[in-house]
């Protein structure tokens, strides 16, 4: 066995998710002790446990930090614009119904400059399983304020404090008319990990809301410490309220933050509407979109 | 290949441009439109809500114009062949997604039915002053492919085109109509599915474990090939700059490589994808360069000039993306000045005087919009070139 630096190599195991992410990626963009990583493990984690036919089965993003992760899950994955992960996954799920189609995106993406297209897919009740990653600002820019930094919180736009209302996005996702609807944070790996099974074996708007501060630059001029701290922060102010009232699930600056599972109903998804009144209407001369999609050949 | 039967509506019609062009993209096998309300170009996705449920094709109508073109772009990865449609105000919204089709390298076809403008300008009457977005409207460095129809009958066939394009060369294919064809009804004539020749979305065939989704495999035409989500290549695409493997890579040199290629593959194909009628050129003093329904208008005054003696001549551009150059270039030579006449204060006429380069003159004859030239107005600037 040979040495480097006088220690002894250990064998090397392959990380239990390495089939699912593109290792020749490796290593990340992402700060040491982000929480970003830790809800990728889990995604892919369950994605394993659900044995889901992975050929099927396409990621989204828009731009941010989090907008990273379709470039990483070795899946079909698409990076595309700022705020547009959901539109762009709506065509793609459209135009070939049988894709399981994944947005991976942030909190500044999906529902700061994508909030239309968020609250318009959560109407249709559109077949797709929304991951949002909540890390209070704008991380990948620079720590700028955000439609979901807590009151107070010191950002590098509001140096002197936020005082917008920033949004209660279950709240939000739930009035629209997600049919599933949860929120923890990158410490509860076990239940985010569930919440992602579960969530892949629904459908409609499935969101999951995963509350993960900005280890550097929202820690960082808040004066809240490490990753560590802020984990030790989740472990003590987090509580998990299945079924609680969305209305009540603001989250304030260094206050506690209410988990769990709030929604999980079965409503008809815009598809599977939009085939009944065809059927109804149309009757025989209704030929709809194959499960394959709309490609012609020869 | 042969057109699917499915999306033929064959037969002679009384159609305007708007339906011609709805029934042009169906004949193509567009099967997938996503779109938001906007005048004057409504008609196109209402004729194509109306017949895409007979088909196996989806229409969705999204919450606004960058939805839309989010949603084509996405669309297209399916292999299913994409279509969004739009008028000034939209097209400004869309430019955000055409960049990244382009730099995805994403067949689509978005179709800009012009009305006056800026801004909000004037939703109900004709314009023709969004060329030079179509050329330069999204940022960063990309070429596009751009028709002009002049006709419903134009606007059935050139929608057609533009999807064969947009197929070939792997990017957005814009199709410039204008509120006077959008509106204009005439005989549209739409022959068998087995005389019209379409593009179809060619899948990769190569092996899953080596596939690279930018690598160009030296056909010449500087086009990748392309593999749909769902068939288990498990690529990856982004708007950022990427290498072969369609990963991020932030260097100058992978800059040079993947925009190079996207600006080269239409550059170096401009002979191919150039379309353009020309007649009585040979040994005129002057020759018309127009497009759209400003073609139409300035036929009346070649022939009024031509009645004066005047050797005129006519260059109608088709595609007006990429521009004519060479053919520009070469007739600068051989005549005295081009007489543009356009729907804007002057866009087309500047590529037809830089092309020009001083061998010959450009003579612009503007129309801020709202309504087509006076003839007259034409005469007067192909009669004002001296002799």
């Amino acid at each position: 066995m040979s040495t480097i630096l006088g220690r002894m190599e250990l064998p090397l195991e392959e990380h239990p998710i390495a089939p699912y992410i593109r290792m020749d990626r490796m290593p990340h963009i992402w700060c040491p002790t982000c929480g970003i990583g830790t809800v990728v493990k889990c995604y892919a984690t369950a994605l394993e446990q659900s044995q889901l036919d992975l050929d099927k089965v396409a990621v989204v993003s828009g731009i941010g930090c989090t907008g990273r992760v379709a470039g990483y899950l070795k899946l079909d994955g698409f990076h595309s614009t700022h705020g547009r992960a959901i539109p762009f996954a709506t065509g793609l799920k459209l135009a070939r119904p049988e894709l399981l189609v994944t947005v991976f995106s942030g909190d500044g993406d999906l529902v700061g400059i994508g909030g239309n297209h968020f609250i318009h897919a959560a109407r249709r009740n559109m077949d797709l399983m929304i991951v949002l990653v909540n890390n209070f600002i704008y991380g990948m820019t620079g720590g700028q304020n955000a439609a979901t930094t807590p009151p107070g919180a010191k950002t590098s736009t509001m140096p002197f404090g936020n005082y917008e209302r920033p949004f209660n996005l279950p709240h939000l996702a739930a009035s629209c008319g997600a049919t599933y609807v949860a929120r923890w944070t990158s410490l509860h790996v076990r239940r985010l990990t569930k919440s992602f099974r579960e969530a892949l074996g629904r459908k409609g708007f499935r969101f999951i809301e995963v509350i993960a501060p900005c280890s550097t630059l929202y820690a960082r001029l808040n004066k809240l410490g490490t990753g560590y701290d802020l984990m030790r922060f989740y472990h003590d102010n987090a509580e998990i309220q299945h079924g609680a009232d969305v209305r009540d699930l603001d989250i304030a600056f260094q206050d506690r933050i209410i988990c769990g599972k709030f929604i999980d109903e079965e409503r008809p998804t815009f598809q599977e509407m939009m085939m009944a009144h065809y059927k109804k209407v149309l009757g025989e001369k209704y030929v709809p979109m194959s499960p394959e999609g709309g490609w012609i050949h020869e | 290949m042969k057109a699917d039967p499915a999306g033929v509506l064959v037969g002679s019609h009384y159609l305007d441009g708007d339906y011609a062009c709805g029934e042009g993209a169906m004949a193509a096998g567009c099967r997938f439109v996503a779109g938001y309300p906007i005048t004057p170009s409504t008609e196109v996705v209402e004729r194509i809500g109306r017949r895409f449920p007979t088909m196996g094709g989806t229409f969705i109508q999204m919450e606004d114009e960058l939805a839309s073109m989010a949603a084509v772009v996405g669309a297209s990865w399916t292999g299913t062949k994409s279509m969004t449609v739009t008028s000034g105000p939209g097209f400004s919204l869309m430019m955000e997604n055409i960049g990244l089709a382009a730099m995805m390298e994403t067949p689509c076809v978005v179709v800009d039915v012009q009305r006056g403008g800026p801004s909000t300008g004037l939703p109900t009457m004709v314009g023709q002053a969004d060329m030079m977005q179509a050329r330069w409207g999204s940022h960063g460095d990309y070429e596009t492919i751009a028709l002009c129809p002049q006709s419903p009958q134009e606007a059935f066939d050139l929608t057609i085109l533009a999807f064969n394009l947009s197929e070939t060369f792997r990017v957005p294919v814009l199709l410039m109509m204008d509120e006077c064809v959008g509106h204009m009804t005439e005989k549209v004539v739409i022959p068998p599915a087995d005389t019209i020749e379409i593009v179809p979305r060619r899948l990769t065939k190569q092996p899953k474990e080596t596939y690279r989704p930018y690598r160009v495999n030296g056909n010449g035409t500087g086009v990748p090939e392309f593999a749909r989500a769902g068939d288990g290549y498990r690529f990856h695409a982004t708007g950022l700059t990427h290498d072969e493997r369609g990963y991020p890579v932030m260097s100058v040199d992978c800059q040079e490589l993947c925009v190079r290629r996207l600006v080269d593959k239409i550059r170096l194909n401009a002979d191919a994808i150039s379309r353009y009628d020309e007649e009585q050129t040979e040994g005129a003093d002057v020759v018309v360069v127009a497009y759209g329904i400003t073609a139409r208008v300035s036929r009346m005054a070649i022939d009024l000039a031509r009645k004066e003696g005047a050797k005129v001549g006519f260059l109608r551009l088709i595609t007006v993306w990429p521009f004519p150059e060479k053919r520009i270039r070469d007739l600068a030579r051989k005549t005295k000045a081009f007489v543009v006449p356009e729907i804007n204060y002057g866009q087309m006429a500047l590529e037809v005087e830089r092309c020009a380069a001083g061998a010959a003159g450009t003579v612009h004859v503007p129309h801020g919009g709202g309504g087509v030239h006076d003839p007259e107005a034409i005469l007067k600037a192909i009669l004002g070139v001296k002799r």
